[in-house]
């Protein structure tokens, strides 16, 4: 009888497992995905053109353009101190900041939403007094921002902590007593060592940050051509049935899911390694 | 500039890592910090370089009378070398060297030619003319320890501070690197400490060698000195293989001479239960005819085995020689002052 490596299965399974595999990653992705832009173009390129063109359909996309374009680089500040804390120093309460950094992934996006209409909504604890100042969160740009940042706060942090836990912190001491202070020595030696876990974690940020749908639903108020955003947009179009519209906008959201997609696949060939990886 | 360490008291939690730890090395010296791990080496390393520091009101570090104890790292002028190099990957051989000058603040830092002059004369200094532009992922282990070094001295630290320096290299690029080391440190007389848990290497290298275990100095001394006068039990040990007679002395398995066991003069015959010929030399196993004791380490020369055509099996007598007192160490852990240099 040949040798066969004790872990591989008898070709039969093997063509079963992944037979399997393909079904459901077809039935579940692939399917779903195909059946979101045939529906876009049901009617036609000109009406896919149309529906995208649209005023309340431009001024959602700008809103999540403007929304994770100011939630990214935030959550990238956050998380990059988060991680350098966490890693390059031993503290008390040290465990219970990373349990904290996971809370978003924790929580359902719709509790996230609510939490901040109960804090800053007309009724909540800080409701008063922001009416007494003229400032409005809840329904309003800034209750998007803080919904979006409270849910995609983990991805920059949760990505950079396991790649620069097990850098370690040598060459930072080594710069240490080469005479280096705090910012020369994050500037020089640990940005570049994490800059592609860094790009990887503002991709899933972004994606998330655009995408997102629960915690921003709750607090944006659907105020077409206001307050929704292009996740929220798709859902206004659909309870209207316009779906041809609706499937436009998902079209563009699914695109940007590819080309996230695409873009992490490019920077882990890029990099020779996957982005939890070392050198 | 020579250094001296002042009852120093290190503790992580509940873990004591330095017990009352005293020290001098002085200026230009090369001292060994040896010891298993755990026992306090590198901790008492790393306080020195000022990446540590002593539990406060504990204790003092001197650099040549100048109490250093609260200075941070960077601006105590030392140079470090750590076990796994530390290289900064990402960029080249030369801007790893020249990273010291390149950081300093805009009067003191040096203007670019003269770094660039100063990265080529390390170069040249550590044997790696020509590698400046390569990456550390690029260089042998020996290169990059190499590199390291270099790095650490282009700030012209005071003191040199090194971290199990060979620990990651192979035996022979081990061997090769003490010895380029020795002539380093004789050639620019540079105050060193380095820490190892090689006690061959120790031995070999050092002026003075400080033996370490459970947070706590066991004997200071030259490495001949401690060598043939180990004070402890444990020192003894730990410097060298050593049987343990049952009339409670110490003896080392070089000290043994090999006889026919019919011979005059043998103190105790046995069989040879294991022999092993490595070389020029010859290790054996003994087992005392006597029955219930422990077997006897002996090291002879290969020429003797061969002469006395031992084998496996051969009954051989062994003497011993003159009793003397070092061959009656303290047991460790019995009360003696720390740091105490024993010649």
């Amino acid at each position: 009888m040949a040798y066969k490596p004790v872990t591989t299965e008898s070709a039969p399974v093997r063509w079963l497992l992944i037979g399997l595999a393909f079904v459901i990653l077809t039935l579940f992705l692939l399917l779903p995905l195909a059946a979101v832009f045939i529906e876009a173009f049901r009617r036609g390129w000109e009406v896919f053109m149309k529906s995208l063109g649209d005023d309340a359909a431009l001024s959602a996309i700008k809103l999540t353009l403007l929304a994770a374009g100011i939630s990214v680089p935030l959550n990238t500040v956050f998380g990059l101190a988060a991680a350098w804390l966490i890693t390059k120093f031993r503290f008390k309460g040290r465990s219970f900041l990373l349990s904290l950094i996971d809370l978003p992934f924790a929580v359902s996006p719709v509790i996230a939403g609510l939490v901040f209409v109960l804090l800053f909504g007309l009724k909540g604890w800080f409701g008063p007094w922001l009416r007494a100042n003229d400032i409005e969160i809840i329904f309003a740009l800034p209750g998007i921002i803080l919904a979006t940042v409270f849910v995609t706060f983990p991805f920059v942090a949760r990505e950079l902590i396991p790649l620069m836990e097990s850098q370690g912190s040598d060459q930072e001491e080594a710069a240490v007593t080469l005479g280096a202070h705090g910012w020369q020595i994050f500037r020089r030696v640990t940005l570049p060592n994490i800059k592609w876990g860094l790009l990887y974690g503002v991709l899933l940020c972004n994606a998330r940050a655009m995408g997102e749908f629960g915690a921003v639903s709750v607090v944006s108020g659907h105020i077409r051509g206001k307050t929704n955003t292009l996740p929220l947009h798709v859902e206004v179009l659909y309870n209207e049935y316009q779906f041809s519209a609706a499937f436009a906008c998902a079209a563009l959201l699914a695109l940007l899911a590819l080309v996230t997609l695409g873009l992490k696949t490019a920077v882990e060939h890029f990099t020779g390694h996957s982005s939890k990886g070392r050198h | 500039m020579s250094v001296s360490i002042q009852s120093i008291h290190k503790t992580f939690g509940s873990y004591t890592a330095l017990d009352d730890v005293s020290l001098e090395v002085p200026d230009g010296s090369l001292t060994a910090l040896l010891g298993p791990s755990g026992s306090g080496k590198t901790t008492l390393l790393r306080i020195v370089a000022g990446l540590e520091f002593a539990d406060p009101e504990s204790g003092r570090v001197l650099f040549h009378g100048e109490d250093v104890t609260d200075i941070p790292a960077g601006k105590r002028g030392v140079g470090f070398v750590f076990q796994h190099y530390a290289l900064f990957k990402h960029m080249t051989v030369a801007d790893n060297i020249a990273f010291g000058l390149s950081v300093l603040p805009g009067s003191a830092r040096p203007a670019k030619s003269e770094i660039s002059a100063r990265v080529k004369e390390l170069l040249h200094l550590v044997k790696l003319d020509g590698l400046d532009k390569r990456r550390p992922h690029e260089l042998s282990g020996g290169q990059r320890q190499r590199v390291a070094l270099a790095r650490a001295l282009a700030i012209r630290p005071k003191v040199l501070l090194l971290d199990e320096p060979f620990g990651a290299l192979d035996a022979q690029v081990r061997k090769d690197l003490r010895r380029w080391l020795r002539h380093f440190h004789d050639e620019i007389g540079l105050t060193t400490l380095f820490v190892t848990h090689d006690q061959e290497e120790a031995l070999e290298l050092a002026d003075q060698v400080v033996v370490m275990r459970n947070a706590r100095i066991e004997q200071t001394g030259a490495p001949q000195g401690i060598y043939d006068e180990p004070r402890t039990s444990f020192v003894y040990e730990f410097l060298g293989e050593v049987n343990k007679l049952d009339d409670g002395r110490y003896v080392r398995p070089h000290e043994i001479e090999l006889r026919f066991a019919a011979e005059e003069g043998v103190h105790l015959a046995g069989r040879v239960s294991h022999l092993f010929v490595a070389g020029p030399f010859a290790r054996l196993t003994v087992v005392p005819e006597t029955g219930s004791r422990h077997e006897i380490e002996v090291w002879a020369t290969r020429d003797q085995v061969e002469e006395m055509a031992l084998e496996n099996g051969d009954i051989v007598g062994l003497r011993f020689p003159e009793p003397k007192p070092s061959q009656r160490p303290r047991k460790t852990g019995e009360k003696e002052k720390p740091g105490e240099p024993s010649i």
